[in-house]
């Protein structure tokens, strides 16, 4: 008949090879670029509003790791705003208002004055508001003589200066910087508690960055690849551990361990806490090391070789320098892992905050400090509010060190 | 007619013959980095398991403590072992179809260089960076003092309710925490289906919707679930984020309601590590609080991982 395959409307759809090819949406997806209505609705005969509305709402859920990390700053930065603006007065003895005179002052001075918020103030009547009052004022006379005449006894140590410069206590020979939160002045001095985070994530790094390193070089680059099946999730077993296990080692075990070889002075301290942080880091830091060692072109490693480069020459000098800004994300987002670790720290470290550059010595991490003081803090109250601020400074740190390091390990795969 | 190789050239570098004594020290030392992670793995196994056994029994794990908690007579995990269940399940209720469904965006319908993926894949690294301690804030920020307060404000609780630490409010932290292992892990999953099965489905007539709905997510479901194994098994060892959301230092009974606190597995290594007054009589109920803690994470850990082995050779065989 006349309808040969010749006649095939097909046929006649075949691209003319003289032509440039068409272009071809590079996603299967019918919504790349397609002309489309008022809101993607009316689209002809491809109308399909079911999808049109199970797109959109797909697209607003996973949103919501941008809205969290958004939530996580506002709500923790929140609780945090009064020490930030300086709307918080930690002082001992404050000036007392006398509760005869609680119609005098303006609402949003009353409410400071009774540390709430000027909502929460209009929800409470005006006779509770008076025995708040008159609780303040008999808290404020109760305070012995002696306190009360403490020089300090009417600093606000929120204060900026407090927190940041050493200060001369009553008692002390000259300027210290003391956290001291429980005591009748709270002493809000953050350096030792800066420095203890320090010491103990530089211990940790000291320790996990040159073993995870070396063992990804050796996984990636010389050691048999049949090995490589069983030592890789082996290792990456290890960030399976409970980091509260990890704690519980490191007092139990770790810390007799180390004693025994170092002799030091206070059984648990930065160096025991230190080395626990670095098994939590070891995983992470290997994963990302090891993958950026074996996304080094094979080419590279056979040009070196066949110049006449030993193993080690190539693994050192050829490799590793190939795959430095992926070994930089893993070093970077391990001391994130390290500074942000609460558990080990909080179990192994000894918890005295002092300023002391000596690794044997007990130290106080921020992270300890807020999982071990939050429960006795008034909430709202400044020690509250300092807690969080420590948490919001912490937010920063490891939102930066995420930052950087994934912007590091996204520009590598952009040129692979 | 060729020229001949100089003396110098020809050195010694292309001297097979001698040994390489650089490149073993090299592969000695690695080698020994590697192994020495190993060990220390197994050390840290090996004697918990040693000292934990001994101090494991049935009444153990399975009774109420109502005693002292310190004394090894009438040290027991139950209520933990129940509590640390209770919050990864709710935890898993809400973590999973977020985590899923941001997953299918990520690879179904967004376009791989948009700047929102860029956003959200950012958002996402951002967060399994965040301390877990930050989390424990976050939950005391927002859903105790925020918007459990304003619950009891809006109906009218005689007393606190919803604006104290529950076990809901230790929950929903845990899921904001788990949710980049969930989407990760789907990601994974989904990419491993080979595109022609969706092409094929598209190309008999299937919508995207029915496409996603009735091909991807059935063939990803072992994905899903490793995802949801992993993130348990991540969330049941977490202790920072609860301290402040809905952990409880002692409680004569189980938890009954999502406002209820509940002890917890972790918590208690903790409490026994830093509140016993006499560390050698509470050693061995540490040991045996920490290894049914290991178990637990371990047996839904392995899991995890040969799931997703085999998904991984899968995808292999796929391409």
């Amino acid at each position: 008949m006349g309808c040969s395959i010749r006649a095939s409307p097909f046929r006649s759809a075949r691209p003319d090879p003289t032509q440039p090819f068409p272009r071809l949406p590079h996603r299967y997806s019918d919504t790349a670029k397609r002309p489309s209505g008022w809101m993607g609705i009316h689209r002809g005969h491809n109308a399909r509003p079911l999808e049109w509305i199970a797109e959109k709402f797909i697209f607003t859920v996973s949103l919501s790791a941008i809205a969290m990390v958004f939530l996580i700053f506002l709500f923790v930065g929140r609780e945090a705003l009064p020490v930030f603006l300086g709307d918080t007065d930690s002082a001992l003895v404050q000036t007392v208002i006398p509760s005869k005179d609680m119609e005098k002052i303006a609402p949003d001075r009353l409410a400071r004055y009774l540390g709430m918020s000027v909502s929460e103030l209009k929800t409470k009547d005006a006779d509770t508001l008076r025995t708040m009052m008159e609780i303040r004022e008999e808290a404020a006379n109760e305070v012995p003589a002696a306190v009360r005449d403490d020089k300090d006894a009417t600093a606000n140590t929120t204060e900026w200066k407090y927190l940041l410069k050493p200060h001369q206590w009553t008692g002390y020979s000259k300027p210290e910087y003391i956290w001291q939160p429980v005591s009748a002045i709270h002493k809000y001095n953050l350096v030792p508690l800066v420095i203890g985070s320090l010491k103990t994530t530089l211990i940790g790094l000291a320790f996990a960055v040159p073993l995870s390193l070396a063992a990804a070089i050796y996984v990636s680059q010389l050691a048999p690849p049949s090995w490589k099946e069983w030592i890789k999730p082996g290792i990456e077993f290890l960030s399976g551990i409970p980091s509260v296990v990890l704690g519980a080692f490191a007092f139990l075990v770790l810390a007799g361990f180390l004693h025994d070889i170092f002799g030091y002075r206070y059984r648990l301290n930065a160096f025991v806490a230190g080395i626990a942080l670095g098994l939590t880091a070891v995983p992470l830091i290997f994963s990302i090391a090891e993958d950026a060692l074996t996304s080094v072109p094979r080419s590279y490693v056979q040009a070196a070789l066949a110049l006449g480069a030993s193993k080690w020459q190539t693994a050192w000098q050829v490799v590793l320098p190939a795959a430095a800004p992926g070994v930089f994300a893993a070093i970077v987002l391990g001391f994130g892992r390290c500074i942000g670790e609460t558990m080990v720290v909080l179990i192994a470290s000894g918890n005295a905050s002092v300023v002391s550059w000596d690794i044997f010595d007990s130290t106080r991490s921020l992270t300890a400090t807020i999982a071990a003081e939050m429960a006795e803090a008034v909430n709202g109250g400044h020690h509250y509010r300092v807690l969080f601020m420590l948490g919001t400074m912490l937010f920063a740190v490891t939102f930066a060190t995420n930052l950087l390091g994934d912007a590091v390990m996204h520009r590598l795969k952009k040129q692979r | 007619m060729s020229t001949p190789i100089p003396a110098a050239a020809a050195g010694r570098r292309f001297d097979r013959k001698r040994p390489d004594i650089a490149s073993g020290l090299f592969t000695g030392l690695t080698g020994l980095a590697t192994f020495g992670i190993l060990a220390i793995l197994a050390a840290i196994l090996g004697n918990i398991l040693y000292h934990g056994l001994p101090g494991l029994s049935w009444r153990f794990v399975s009774t109420i403590p109502r005693k002292d908690m310190f004394e090894p007579e009438s040290a027991a995990v139950l209520s933990m072992i129940v509590g640390t269940s209770i919050r990864v399940m709710i935890m898993t209720i809400f973590v999973i179809p977020i985590g899923v469904i941001t997953a299918v965006y990520l690879t179904e319908y967004a376009a791989s260089g948009s700047i929102y993926t860029r956003i959200i894949r950012v958002a996402i690294a951002n967060l399994a960076g965040v301390p877990s301690i930050v989390f424990g804030l976050f939950g005391l920020g927002f859903f105790i003092n925020f918007i459990g307060k304003n619950l009891d404000q809006l109906t009218h609780q005689s007393g606190p309710l919803f604006g104290k630490p529950t076990v809901l409010w230790a929950s929903l932290t845990l899921a904001v925490m788990t949710m980049p292992v969930v989407i990760v892990a789907t990601e994974e999953a989904l990419k491993a289906i080979p595109p022609g099965l969706r092409e094929a489905s598209l190309a008999l007539g299937a919508t995207k919707l029915e496409t996603i709905l009735k091909i991807v997510l059935p063939n990803a479901l072992p994905g899903i679930l490793t995802g949801a194994i992993l993130a348990i098994s991540r969330a049941a060892g977490e202790v920072a984020p609860i301290l402040f959301t809905g952990v409880a230092y002692y409680m004569a009974d189980l938890p009954s309601k999502l406002t209820d606190q509940f002890m917890d597995l972790g918590y208690h290594a903790f409490v026994l590590s830093t509140q016993s007054d006499n560390i050698e009589k509470t050693r061995p109920i540490l040991y045996a609080t920490v290894l049914v803690l290991l178990m637990l994470t371990f047996s839904l850990n392995a899991i995890g991982i040969i799931v997703r082995a085999r998904i991984r050779k899968a995808m292999r065989a796929g391409h």
